[in-house]
């Protein structure tokens, strides 16, 4: 009896720590969403109220949607992070099989000199790749980003991988050269659907840097079409803005499709960092 | 066993293969341009020409107090919030996961992705979320600690020199946490069932066998976390750039060792960048990471390895 | 690894990606600018009345945040990526990019004659030879209130500075208003509407600026420490957690109808039409003693020049000609009202608001920011540092005498002042 009582008493105070830090990490979202359908006057006068029908007001939104087009920002957003996403995980995958399962010349040496990029942030090579795009004929594109983008998510991705790829059984590889598999279909076949757990987490490291930067869209494509959600959502908080209603309607925006995509493919996303027990 | 002993194998195409498309893609548009920026520090613009000088921006950099008493400002801000982090992000990080991946508890997928959500949110959002949130004027914070009866308490953390770093690096936290929760979540659950099946026929149980049997496994994790979060934390920029400004105010000290590169490199207001300068404040980054690095591979990778299976 | 076979690949994968090549019929001028806010005026008035005189030229204006302006415009204009004109900062930011060969020399360009040298200063080469942008405008420092709450109070504008403090205590007292909206946050509030805001009165305006670029004065005497030792006075009548206000909040206070008197630049006017729903005015900076000489900033603040690498040099100097033309001056200054004409033609102003900031060039001696020319150039930058120390000032984490001599410590580091 006493065991149920405190096993109960147990549960409760683990629901009660995890519902407050719950309660901590979406406040500052609910903050913004709520306000963002408010009019001016209560935004200020009542924050933490929820709109009422007085207080109701889409002027945000309606200043928001005249100015910008959202909807391609939204889609120029998506193609990016989509794409450099296939590109680092195919790539980074690749690269992380040859280095933890082959001894070759130079293996240590390749293995630090793919993990220098996380080291230095890749915004001090501005100047030199603006130019390379330049050189290229690729300003103002998406493919621009997406270069950028796989290139600066390689390292931490090899990285990663690499250390989960050496856990991979050897036997199974070994069956498999025995069966005539080739390295590739070895690669493909047996080891990628093993270490999906650890892509899982590597793509989500990696998408959240892509999705929300704002320093490589404001440089290497800037244009109305090839503008980011990110970017967009930026015009809306200069030095100079103080309509409070397009800023907190923007950042809404910028924050929805997000979060839908996230609550989407956060079932995905567990069942890949969580499955198959990686060790 | 395999690959490994064929020394005298015929020259295997497909480890180049595999290695290609991320070495060509990242040699060209990461490592190419870092490096062409990196040995700016060597050389100093005179009359529109890159005159090669040596080592003397190092020694602006370390000798002349307008710009050692900015790096050391920056650097010691750098640690202090790195510190932060390591204390508060990942042992709530690692409460948060323990509990999360304790059997029988439900709407657990409810708490982890509602935990993980700041994680996806852009710094713009968090910046200015934040920045409305401990306003004096919007009254958020006021009213919350109103209503617990603290109003007291409340002053305008983030233009107060004490307070403004520590507020920010919780901020940092408030975001990141979503990270560490989500690998040592992982971690816990690839505990093996015997493992903790073993512990409780010993009667081992609660507390005692978190300390003594889950977490020298998750070990290996937190190492992991530890050095991730090192890096990220050393090469910070945004959320101090979006919620202080390019002068990391009030008087500098918010200044992390980011905003100082941005703003001697690329420049500030009436500041014109010195891309020679700002690659030498770059090098002295990446030394500082590299360093942190290697003592993480080299001692404490491999004693942590000794606790895996 | 060969750049020319990088560029081959990358070439090749951008025909993957055709959305970057929008060039060719007419030419199509791209302006760079900082002014976001502007975005509607250019696209409804501005651009629509050229394009209207120039068949065949085609104009978008493509602004960025002003705080990411100057970093992605130089990293643009290195790589050969930046629009064919660009939006000026005053002095040596502009100055910087004319002498790296960035921007075209426009001294000779049609229409420069609209402008006194005065008004061609903050874009012209320490030797006067060159000029290489075309002016804009200049704001106007001073403070707006709300016409309301002084009305109810029985407050006249101050016109000396103690009216200004006798104003100030009687809001207080009333309490129903926060005297003055202001915040240290952001910092540059602090310097801008406050330090150069009221310091022209003390230092005599150009007399004082000037002798401080040749080194007859320093940072830290009288006439340069008490317009912080005033500031420092403002501190009781600021909102609660003024250290933590933005400078959005500190307008927001004000159009709110929270705030009674608000340290202003011109620029705001704009907005504080659309957004207050009270009578607003603005009084000059108050001087010391009543019959003394008032001083004015009156800021040389915006230009706009020729990128020198631009594909379409001559539309371009078509462009700026008209930007240099009465009749440009004519439609900005009415559509931005506070961002005053600095063509030699008068403009007519439709805006009282307006009208009266820039009524006070008739009874008032005019300057610019002390911090702009020349004494920026170093390291540590004098702007940016007065920034921070204008703050602590007011925060009193630093008293107006030391403040003062870290400034003119880290200006005497690297300035040598021409003797």
């Amino acid at each position: 009896m006493s065991r149920a009582t405190n096993s109960f008493s147990r549960s409760a105070a683990a629901h009660a720590i995890l519902i407050a830090y719950t309660i901590i990490a979406l406040f500052p979202v609910f903050i913004i969403v709520i306000n963002s359908f408010k009019a001016r006057n209560a935004i200020f006068n009542a924050p933490m109220t929820p709109p009422t029908a007085e207080t109701f007001d889409l002027v945000g939104y309606r200043t928001v949607l005249a100015q910008g087009d959202f909807l391609q920002y939204f889609q120029n957003s998506f193609i990016v992070t989509v794409s450099s996403l296939f590109f680092v995980l195919l790539f980074g995958a690749m690269a992380a099989f040859a280095l933890s399962e082959y001894r070759f010349r130079g293996n240590k040496l390749m293995g630090l000199y793919l993990a220098l990029g996380i080291m230095i942030p890749i915004r001090l090579g501005t100047v030199a790749i603006l130019q390379l795009m330049v050189a290229s004929g690729l300003v103002n594109t998406l493919t621009a980003l997406v270069l950028v983008y796989t290139a600066q998510g390689l390292p931490l991705a090899i990285f990663i991988l690499a250390e989960f790829m050496s856990t991979v059984s050897d036997d199974l590889k070994n069956a498999g050269r025995i069966d005539g598999l080739s390295e590739y279909t070895i690669f493909f076949r047996l080891v990628l659907p093993l270490v999906r757990p650890a892509m899982a987490t590597v793509a989500v490291f990696t998408m959240i840097p892509i999705w929300n930067d704002l320093w490589f869209p404001l440089i290497l494509a800037p244009s109305e079409a090839t503008k980011t959600i990110t970017l967009g959502a930026q015009m809306f908080i200069g030095q100079y803005v103080t309509n409070w209603n397009a800023v907190l309607a923007a950042l809404s925006l910028a924050i929805l499709p997000v979060l839908v995509l996230y609550l989407i493919f956060s079932r995905q996303l567990i069942r890949g960092i969580t499955s198959g027990a990686v060790k | 066993m395999t690959a490994t002993s064929a020394t005298k194998r015929p020259f295997r195409w497909h480890i180049a293969i595999f290695l290609a498309p991320a070495v060509l893609v990242y040699t060209a548009i990461m490592i190419m341009p870092l490096f062409g920026t990196l040995q700016l520090a060597l050389f100093r613009n005179v009359s529109q020409s890159q005159v090669f000088v040596g080592l003397d921006n190092f020694r602006t950099l370390f000798g002349d107090p307008n710009w050692s008493t900015n790096f050391w400002n920056a650097l010691r801000n750098n640690v202090w919030f790195f510190i932060i982090h390591m204390l508060v992000q990942n042992p709530v990080g690692v409460v948060l996961a323990a509990l999360l991946s304790s059997p029988r508890l439900r709407f657990s997928a409810f708490y982890r992705t509602a935990i993980f959500i700041p994680t996806i949110l852009s710094f713009v959002i968090v910046g200015f979320a934040w920045k409305l949130i401990l306003s004096p004027l919007w009254g958020v914070a006021p009213n919350l600690l109103d209503l617990v009866g603290l109003k007291s308490l409340f002053t305008p953390w983030l233009g107060k020199e004490e307070y403004a770093l520590t507020a920010l690096s919780l901020i940092s936290v408030w975001q990141f946490i979503g990270i560490p929760m989500m690998l040592i979540y992982a971690a816990m659950l690839s505990i093996p069932d015997e493992v903790i099946e073993a512990a409780e026929c010993d009667g081992v149980t609660g507390m005692a066998q978190f300390w003594k049997i889950k977490l020298p496994l998750i070990l290996p994790a937190i190492g992991i976390i530890s050095i991730l979060t090192f890096v990220g934390n050393f090469n910070a920029f945004d959320l101090i750039y979006t919620a202080q400004g390019a002068l990391a105010g009030p008087n500098y000290s918010t200044d992390i060792l980011g905003t100082f590169l941005y703003r001697a490199f690329f420049g500030f207001q009436l500041q014109v960048g010195d891309p020679n300068m700002g690659a030498a404040i770059a090098t002295m980054m990446f030394l500082i990471i590299l360093v942190g690095v290697c003592i993480y591979l080299f001692l404490i990778q491999t004693r942590l390895r000794r606790y895996q299976f | 690894m060969n750049t020319k076979l990088l560029t081959a690949i990358l070439l090749g994968s951008s025909v993957l990606c055709s959305a970057g090549a929008a060039f060719a019929q007419d030419a199509t001028l791209t302006i760079e600018s900082w002014r976001n806010d502007d975005l509607a005026i250019w696209q409804d008035k501005l651009i629509p009345a050229f394009e209207a005189k120039n068949p065949g030229i085609k104009v978008v204006f493509s602004p960025s945040a002003p705080t990411e302006y100057n970093a992605a415009l130089n990293a643009k204009l290195d790589a050969g990526s930046a629009g064919d004109i660009i939006t000026c900062r005053p002095f040596d930011a502009s100055l910087d990019l004319y002498t790296k060969g960035k921007l075209a020399d426009l001294t000779s360009l049609a229409g420069m004659e609209n402008f006194s040298d005065v008004a061609k200063s903050a874009w012209t080469t320490d030797d006067g030879k060159a000029t290489f942008c075309v002016p804009m405008a200049s704001v106007i420092h001073g403070f707006i209130y709300n016409k309301d709450a002084f009305d109810k109070l029985g407050i006249t504008p101050p016109a000396t500075e103690e009216e200004f403090f006798a104003a100030l205590d009687k809001i207080k007292a009333d309490g129903t208003y926060i005297p003055m909206a202001m915040g240290t946050k952001d910092l540059w509030e602090a310097a801008t509407m406050g330090y150069q805001n009221i310091g022209p009165n003390y230092w005599q305006g150009e007399e004082g600026r000037l002798a401080l670029l040749k080194g007859e004065q320093k940072l830290t005497d009288a006439q340069w420490v008490e317009p912080y030792a005033t500031l420092a006075k403002w501190k009781p009548y600021l909102g609660d957690g003024f250290e933590a206000q933005t400078y959005p909040d500190s307008q927001n206070l004000f159009t709110l109808g929270r705030a009674a008197i608000y340290p202003a630049g011109s620029w705001e006017i704009s907005v504080f039409n659309t957004q207050a729903q009270f009578k607003m005015g603005a009084f000059p900076p108050p001087v010391r003693k009543a019959g003394d000489t008032c001083y004015i900033s009156d800021h040389t603040d915006i230009g706009i020049g020729l990128n020198a690498a631009s594909k379409n040099p001559d539309a371009a100097k078509t462009f700026l000609s008209w930007v240099a033309s009465p009749e440009f001056a004519e439609i900005y200054a009415n559509a931005l009202p506070g961002f005053f004409s600095l063509n030699s033609t008068p403009v007519k102003m439709a805006d009282p608001l307006a009208q009266e900031f820039v009524s006070w060039r008739d009874k008032c001696k005019s300057t610019i920011r002390s911090t702009y020319q020349i004494l920026s150039r170093g390291t540590p930058n004098l702007e940016n540092e007065t920034w921070v120390e204008s703050a602590n000032v007011i925060n009193g984490t630093d008293t107006p005498e030391v403040a003062a001599k870290k400034l003119q410590d880290g200006l005497d580091s690297w300035y040598k002042p021409a003797k």
